[in-house]
């Protein structure tokens, strides 16, 4: 469906999103760790008042994180796409369209939700005009 | 920029809705065919206000909108405290039709968004004779939920900015920057439990799938517009409604989202006005 990039685009997440200013502000009260899934692939995102404090690639050794962002590698790749398609635009599009599941204690991810919006869409290409609101 | 006045007016009516008084806030510009304008869920009447300072359409309609009670400047009714605010189907029909009565009303143009959208459906269906032609805007029959609806009225979550949340990616990635920020702003200052309370109608009550084929569109013409980046009411929700409504005319809105006319007014009126031009010259107004 889509090809991989080479550099991952999880492995930009923590400089794009403390680059931003603005969006670190936005979530200048989350203080959590969440995980993300790529298909089999993870990563442990951990969050000091809104700065990327850490990103680690699994294999994960007993993770501890609140909530979990689970969906295939292909939904992720075309949601990180610089124009991603009408499904694909939004971390709760992916989530009607059955592609993402979104679990565990998801209430820091909902009171911050423009903030994790924000994340998660960082690591797209900087012609993207689909970075959501941000 | 110089100083200078919209032609939009606002006033607050006094009237009685549901058996109880209301102050209800409502906006017009423009002159001509009669066309009511129903916002979206937790909104209010300044989502068309692109419409409303277009000349395009102000030469020919009156537009008018009014923030239904609890949204915009409009109040909840004395005693709000004491209940939860939820919107139904027959409440929200005898607001409409009440409001059209007062403002005297000659078989308007009827155009609303999203649950404004599935309202239209309901008005296609129960009072076709009272309107001369209905605009669906992110129109269908019943939406699947795709997220808990009680993160939007608990007080540990700031009701305005997940509900901000909640649309943002609903809108097209492309629209203007300050559109879609303003378009946010409305859905930051909606009530606690409004937008809820709203989607009661929207998820539950108003669930219209199983009477779509009894709209009769040779009663009133019924025309459907929705944009390709909604994922709430998607285009193949509006375009299944189309499919089951002999008649209606359906067409998927390319860049666009959930609010079409506030998200992008200029690229919504590519959409709009040759509809309002067909309505237009079928009323045989000069």
């Amino acid at each position: 469906m889509v090809n991989p990039p080479t550099a991952h685009p999880m492995d930009q997440l923590q400089q794009r999103v403390n680059a931003d200013a603005r969006l670190v502000w936005r979530g200048r009260w989350v203080d959590t760790a969440f995980l993300v899934e790529a298909g089999d692939a993870a990563w442990l995102v951990q969050v000091a008042a809104g700065r990327i404090a850490a990103v680690k690639r699994g294999p994960l050794v007993m993770p501890s994180w609140s909530f979990a962002l689970r969906a295939p590698r292909d939904a992720w790749n075309t949601f990180w796409l610089p124009n991603p398609p009408p499904g694909f635009h939004d971390l709760l599009a992916l989530v009607k369209y059955r592609a993402l599941r979104i679990e565990g204690n998801v209430h820091p991810f909902m009171a911050n939700l423009l903030y994790f919006k924000g994340v998660m869409a960082a690591p797209r290409p900087r012609e993207s005009v689909a970075g959501g609101v941000q | 920029m110089s100083a200078h006045f919209e032609p939009i007016t606002g006033r607050y009516l006094r009237i009685d809705l549901l058996g109880k008084p209301h102050r209800v806030y409502v906006e017009e510009a423009g002159q001509g065919v009669p066309l009511l304008c129903l916002h979206t869920a937790s909104s209010d009447t300044r989502q068309f206000r692109g419409l409303m300072n277009d000349a395009r359409v102000l030469e020919h309609f009156r537009v008018i909108a009014f923030d239904l009670p609890w949204h915009g400047k409009s109040s909840p009714p004395a005693g709000w405290q004491n209940a939860d605010y939820q919107l139904t189907s027959r409440d929200y029909v005898a607001m409409i039709l009440t409001m059209m009565d007062a403002l005297a009303l000659d078989r308007p143009v009827v155009m609303g968004c999203s649950i404004g959208g599935r309202m239209a459906l309901h008005l296609a269906l129960d009072h076709p004779e009272r309107f001369r032609a209905i605009i669906g805007l992110q129109a269908g029959a019943h939406v699947d939920p795709y997220y808990d609806l009680s993160w939007l009225h608990r007080p540990d979550v700031h009701g305005g900015e997940v509900s901000a949340g909640i649309v943002s990616g609903l809108m097209g990635p492309r629209s203007p920057e300050a559109e879609r920020w303003e378009t946010l702003w409305h859905y930051m200052q909606g009530g606690p439990g409004v937008f809820k309370g709203d989607l009661y109608f929207y998820t539950v009550d108003g669930d219209i799938r199983g009477r779509l084929a009894d709209i009769d569109t040779t009663r009133c013409p019924l025309y459907l517009l929705s944009g390709e980046y909604d994922y709430s009411c998607t285009p193949e929700d509006t375009l299944d409604a189309a499919r089951r409504i002999n008649g209606a005319q359906a067409t998927i809105m390319k860049g666009l989202g959930h609010f079409p006319m506030s998200e992008d007014p200029q690229r919504f009126m590519t959409y709009l006005l040759p509809i309002l031009d067909r309505i237009h010259g079928a009323s045989g107004v000069a």
